[in-house]
């Protein structure tokens, strides 16, 4: 035991936590030296992503879209995309270097990572195709929905009106049925016994 | 015995079955005797199967309904994706492993014991790793928790959508967690447990599904667990070591975990931006919506679980829970709402796990339009679906925990309906 703890474990090793620890902060910390452009990103978002997120990374079929949507999220159905959701580039960076391409994650190069994302913000009409994004400016660069998200306020808005004690009885004047279920969804018979 | 007697002896039993069937809802009124009871039956007469038959047991034939089911539509990959928990065919409150609901990322991986490697770095003074079997040599606990997905009833925020308990809230399991507490590992490695660090954690799969905790969470009640209703985890829920976040939205409850890091601020992944944030009405999202609200439903009558015996005595069974501690209390109004009455709990409901509840009642076979409401020991009571919408909107995605209305027709069957 050494000092107050179990002894259990060994010391990671520099390599092991690089291998591993690839985590990017909003302010940039974390990202790996390099660069790429929307120029070079075209290129590399067409083999490796356009498939599913499509060529202007519009998406396809259900696949997730990445781009449009700005000024839609208080409308009836709300477009989410990097472009008009996300608050900040380096979530980009890292969910793309380390979960995408899906189903070969973790297979891109950094410089190819910073061109797809560089090809991304192109396709939001956020950078022109020559500019260069690299570990020295991402974490600067401002989105389009940086300030559209506050912390959790439902102790506020919900929780000191909804803790009280609930009405017992002449709650309402009456009850309609105002919707009913729109999808049946298929379910075996119940009972797997034919006994049923 | 040899197969071919096996074999024919099972037709025979499947027969005999269908044949009792016809006599099985009568059995009570018929005024004549019930050949199950004056018939010498197979099962009475020759003999089961051996212990060396099942060295390791699956639910007998007849309940090969409660299973996990899911919906193409929802998701563009089954790998992205999610299944439902038969929480309607379910009792008691431990949900069995082997229907317990998915949700992955980039799929349910296979990794062994051997393979397996948790790392604690950042802003720790030893950064460690450690292997499957220096897990196990740690001081452990046992806790019972809900794991509830942020998303569960998500698709009803609009209206009523899918027809069935275990589509509209089986996103949800329930499980006794054998682990060791975060707090522990993080002293192992002499980590900065100050009050504004954050801990950082991801899983081995392709999707990492990195979530940051907040350092007074993950001193509280988090553990790092190998086993679940007491054996190892299954392959898809983690095997063979997630974490536990008791009372907080499933996605943060990361499985196959490899990787615990302190850090000064919030690493504000995908899966806490992009993800797991809720649009209100006004576009602004709210981030960090962590903890999983009271919330219940009745499981029974429901749209997969109709009335089939008629009038009299009725079972009204039902499930509630809350992330913010223990269920104290839990109502059931059989008319929408107009007057409600305290059901009992089947037993005292622990702290951010599923809690059972039954109301006993004769049915008259008139129309009903069932809703239960739970209460949590903060005095928080459930709202409604329009006390939910009004604060807000519909596009929130993430923590539907309105109160559920199933409209009970004449002849029984249930169905997902919305009530003014």
């Amino acid at each position: 035991e050494r000092d107050g703890t179990f002894g259990l474990g060994r010391e990671a090793h520099a390599e092991e936590i690089a291998a591993w620890d690839v985590d990017v902060l909003p302010d940039g910390r974390g990202l790996p030296v390099g660069s790429g452009n929307a120029f070079d990103g075209e290129e590399v978002f067409a083999e490796q992503c356009a498939s599913c997120h499509g060529d202007f990374a519009e998406g396809v079929d259900n696949w997730p879209v990445l781009a449009g949507g700005f000024d839609t999220l208080a409308d009836e159905d709300p477009v989410k995309t990097v472009g008009s959701y996300w608050p900040h580039l380096s979530t980009a960076y890292d969910y793309i270097y380390r979960s995408m391409p899906f189903g070969a994650a973790g297979t891109l190069t950094p410089d190819e990572t910073y061109a797809i994302v560089a090809y991304i913000l192109y396709s939001n009409d956020l950078i022109d195709d020559d500019f260069e994004l690299s570990n020295e400016n991402l974490g600067d660069f401002e989105m389009h929905n940086k300030d559209g998200f506050v912390i959790d306020d439902r102790p506020e808005l919900e929780y000191a009106e909804w803790r009280a004690e609930p009405c017992m009885s002449n709650c309402k004047e009456e009850v309609e049925i105002s919707m009913r279920s729109v999808f049946l969804v298929e379910t075996p018979p119940e009972g797997g016994s034919e006994s049923v | 015995m040899d197969e071919n007697m096996k074999t024919s002896r099972r037709a025979f039993l499947r027969g005999s079955a269908a044949v009792a069937a016809g006599s099985v809802a009568g059995a009570a009124s018929a005024s004549g005797p019930d050949p199950l009871i004056t018939e010498l039956q197979d099962w009475a007469s020759y003999t089961g199967a051996g212990v060396d038959e099942t060295p390791y047991g699956m639910p007998i034939e007849f309940e090969s309904h409660v299973v996990r089911r899911n919906v193409e539509w929802l998701t563009a990959s089954p790998i992205s994706s999610i299944n439902f928990t038969p929480i309607h065919a379910l009792d008691g409150t431990i949900t069995p492993q082997g229907c317990a609901f998915e949700r992955h990322h980039s799929g349910a991986i296979e990794l062994r014991k051997e393979d397996y490697r948790l790392m604690i770095n950042g802003l720790v003074d030893r950064p460690l790793v450690f292997t499957y079997e220096d897990l196990e040599r740690f001081p452990r606990e046992n806790h019972v928790y809900f794991c509830e997905c942020a998303a569960n009833t998500g698709m009803e925020w609009a209206g009523a959508q899918l027809n069935g308990a275990q589509f509209t809230h089986g996103m949800i399991h329930n499980m006794e967690y054998t682990g060791i507490p975060l707090r522990t590992l993080l002293q192992e490695a002499g980590a900065d447990i100050s009050s504004d660090k954050w801990v950082y954690v991801e899983g081995a799969d392709a999707s990492s599904n990195g979530r940051s905790i907040p350092m007074e969470k993950a001193l509280d009640d988090c553990l790092v667990a190998f086993k679940a209703n007491g054996e190892a985890l299954r392959m898809e829920h983690g095997y063979p070591v997630r974490l536990v976040v008791p009372g907080w939205e499933g996605n943060m409850w990361v499985k196959w975990l490899r990787r615990i890091e302190i850090v000064d601020r919030a690493v504000e992944s995908r899966e806490e931006t992009s993800k797991y944030t809720d649009v209100y009405e006004d576009g602004v999202a709210r981030k960090w919506t962590w903890v999983m609200d009271a919330k219940s439903v009745i499981t029974s009558p429901s749209p997969q679980m109709p009335i089939k015996h008629g009038k009299g005595p009725l079972v009204i069974s039902g499930l509630a829970w809350s992330g913010h501690g223990q269920i104290t209390r839990v109502d059931v109004s059989k008319d929408g709402g107009i007057t409600w009455e305290t059901a009992r709990l089947g037993k005292q409901g622990d702290t951010k796990a599923l809690t059972r509840f039954y109301l006993d009642m004769d049915w008259d076979g008139a129309p009903m339009l069932l809703q239960s409401r739970a209460m949590d020991d903060t005095g928080y009571v459930q709202p409604t679906k329009d006390q939910l919408r009004e604060k807000r909107g519909e596009n929130a995605v993430y923590h539907n925990n309105c109160i559920q209305t199933w409209y009970v027709n004449e002849q029984g069957i249930a169905e997902n309906v919305e009530v003014s």
